[in-house]
């Protein structure tokens, strides 16, 4: 397919996990963890995918999110962490157009995606998933793999009625639609209801069926909240992967092992704000996340409870 | 005073006579689009008359007004439902599922009442209604008015058999345009809307498009049944288009079994079949002698007719809910 294309044009090259490490050693710079230890957030990044302005959301008298500066580094794990109702999904609704913020800008490659709606930004690339899994329940799990596909000539109302246009586009998203069910074991259900998988399942099928788009930036919501952990490590596994094909992974999760486990990068938030950000190991230690977050009780909250 | 003295014949000809006729071609026509909205795009739609009616008086307005010929009548009247798909959805789509429901169903009200008023009387004749507008359909009508056409003792009038015969092949049209619209990828992505209008967002999928595309199919469906109608009655009423006919429609459906490709039409024929009988029966009974006039009489059988409806109705949501097309896989899914 001509996105495919285009995406390695973008990336130029697939980086192996092991060649791609040396990419974080901007954040190793001495100088700069200096200069971060002054600055707990807002950090200039070398190539950032994402650069969040000024961007602020209240409800009523409720400031939900209010970040002044952010940007989220291409090709890496950046996990979002800090307490309930610190704004991290409303943060995630703002970036992908699911919510409209009051006052500021996000600009992605650079571009400011402030006016476009959801569905286009998701066709620039940026695909989100859920807190709240949406599996289609009445759909099979093939078919909730093939809706990912963007591009898809069939889905225009004219051309749709005859199938000639579309059906040699239509078997090669099939293929790769269980070339992916395959990686996530899930081929075995490809002709059952998506309503019939378990909650894990419906995890691993949503963040599989968001890779059917071939995103730029991936944007997870909660991955592993009530998964099994044998399935935790499977999923773990494949977003590990993630940035290794190019992709840009921002992730919100509340059991620290597994933001310690893949991330790169940690952002913290509380009240709305960006309090620090750093590598995973600095994070543990910095003052302000410890009040914030590890201190109230890490693992005590049941994430299922924050609304979304 | 027995069973035996009633003419069964006659009531099971008159039975299956409805269950084949104008009528339940309209009704299936209409609830074939209340299928694509609800069935299909999850749209909840209680003003489908509404749409029965534009199409109606768009085919009708066309002759009696422009003097247009039979197939661009056809057309205009599809366009009317268009444009009341366009009114009704582009303010609402946007918006919560429900905000469609209220619409739609004051929308239906508000179309009746113009076209019942006396501000327009000068192009929609009012109460009355339209009729001048048949000559030309009737010149198109290959069959002999004179003559009789049928199986058995299954009869219509050359007119009546034109306008049912146009019924069952516009249905059968909009059958295999949905067939094939609903398995390939736009089917999926209306599919997916009704599921979860978020999730086919966050995938790239226009939402509010589709939707607006499947209000306009369904609604055009639902003005071939009006067109239809006006065809076989040879007249155009504007109380002929009141909501009670919108829930009609509805039962219609639900008896077929939701987002099913045949529902509306075995829907139709078990509606029409069930209204026809139960009159028929009910009568005979009353005149018999079976059923005292203390309880009712032969007056009261066209209500009681719905009543039975009803409770068979209910009955199907007790041990079928799903309706006669549904899968219960499918419908259990939303439980867990």
């Amino acid at each position: 397919m001509s996105d495919s294309n285009v995406l390695s044009r973008q990336w130029g090259r697939v980086r192996r996990r092991d060649e791609f490490e040396p990419d974080l050693g901007w954040v190793l710079d001495e100088s700069r963890r200096k200069w971060m230890a002054e600055h707990t957030s807002g950090v200039t990044k070398p190539d950032p995918a994402l650069v969040i302005k000024n961007l602020r959301r209240t409800f009523g008298g409720l400031t939900a999110v209010d970040v002044d500066h952010l940007e989220i580094q291409r090709g890496v794990i950046t996990a979002l962490i800090g307490p309930n109702g610190a704004g991290k999904t409303t943060l995630f609704n703002l970036l992908t157009g699911f919510d409209r913020p009051d006052s500021g800008s996000v600009l992605f490659d650079g571009r400011d995606i402030e006016r476009m709606r959801s569905h286009v930004r998701a066709r620039k690339g940026m695909v989100r998933t859920f807190q709240l899994t949406k599996a289609l329940t009445k759909l099979s799990v093939l078919e909730n793999m093939k809706l990912g596909a963007k591009g898809q000539v069939g889905e225009g109302f004219a051309r749709s009625l005859v199938p000639p246009l579309w059906r040699a586009q239509e078997r090669a998203i099939e293929q790769r639609a269980m070339e992916l069910l395959e990686r996530f074991s899930l081929a075995h259900m490809a002709s059952e209801y998506a309503g019939t998988l378990s909650g894990g399942q419906r995890k691993l099928l949503e963040m599989a069926r968001a890779l059917m788009s071939r995103p730029a930036v991936v944007m997870l919501d909660e991955p592993v909240a009530g998964v099994n952990p044998a399935l935790t490590q499977s999923l773990l596994e494949h977003v590990r992967e993630l940035p290794i094909e190019g992709m840009t992974v921002i992730f919100v999760e509340h059991d620290m092992d597994v933001v310690w486990d893949i991330s790169d990068w940690v952002v913290v938030m509380a009240e709305g704000r960006v309090i620090a950000e750093g590598l995973a190991e600095d994070i543990g230690k910095n003052r302000a996340v410890i009040d914030a977050y590890l201190g109230s009780g890490q693992g005590i909250e049941n994430p299922e409870e924050e609304a979304p | 005073m027995t069973l035996a003295a009633i003419d069964w014949g006659f009531i099971l000809t008159q039975t299956v006579e409805t269950a084949v006729g104008l009528e339940a071609a309209v009704y299936a026509l209409a609830a074939v689009g209340l299928n694509v909205h609800f069935g299909y795009a999850g749209l909840l739609n209680f003003g489908q008359v509404g749409f029965v009616a534009m199409g109606a008086y768009g085919m009708g307005l066309s002759v009696t007004l422009w003097s247009l010929n039979p197939f661009l009548a056809l057309l205009v009247g599809m366009g009317f439902a268009t444009v009341f798909a366009l009114i009704l959805g582009v303010p609402t789509l946007r918006l919560r599922g429900d905000y469609l429901a209220i619409v739609t169903i004051a929308a239906a009200e508000i179309v009746r009442l113009l076209a019942r008023s006396t501000t327009l009387g000068g192009i929609t004749r009012g109460a009355e209604g339209l009729h001048a507008f048949i000559g030309p359909f009737r010149e198109l009508n290959p069959f002999d008015a004179g003559s009789e056409y049928g199986i058995g003792p299954v009869q219509f009038g050359g007119n009546q058999f034109f306008a049912i015969v146009v019924g069952w092949a516009l249905t059968a049209v909009a059958l295999a345009v949905i067939w094939q619209l609903m398995r390939s990828p736009w089917g999926r992505v209306v599919k997916a809307i009704r599921e979860d209008e978020d999730a086919a967002r966050a995938l790239g999928k226009n939402a509010y498009w589709y939707k607006l595309q499947a209000l306009i199919l369904g609604g055009v469906i639902g003005g071939l049944a009006g067109m239809v109608q006006a065809l076989g009655k040879a007249t155009i009423q504007p109380d002929s288009f009141v909501p009670a006919y919108t829930f009609f429609f509805w039962t219609v459906l639900i008896l077929g079994g939701v987002g099913r490709i045949w529902s509306p039409v075995v829907g139709a024929m078990i509606f029409w079949a069930m209204l026809t009988f139960f009159q028929g029966t009910l009568t005979a009974m009353v005149n018999e002698g079976l059923i005292p006039t203390a309880l009712m009489d032969t007056s009261q059988v066209s209500q009681i007719r719905f009543m039975l409806v009803g409770v068979g109705l209910a009955l199907l949501m007790v041990f079928r809910p799903q309706g006669i097309f549904g899968s219960r896989e499918e419908m259990m899914l939303d439980v867990r």
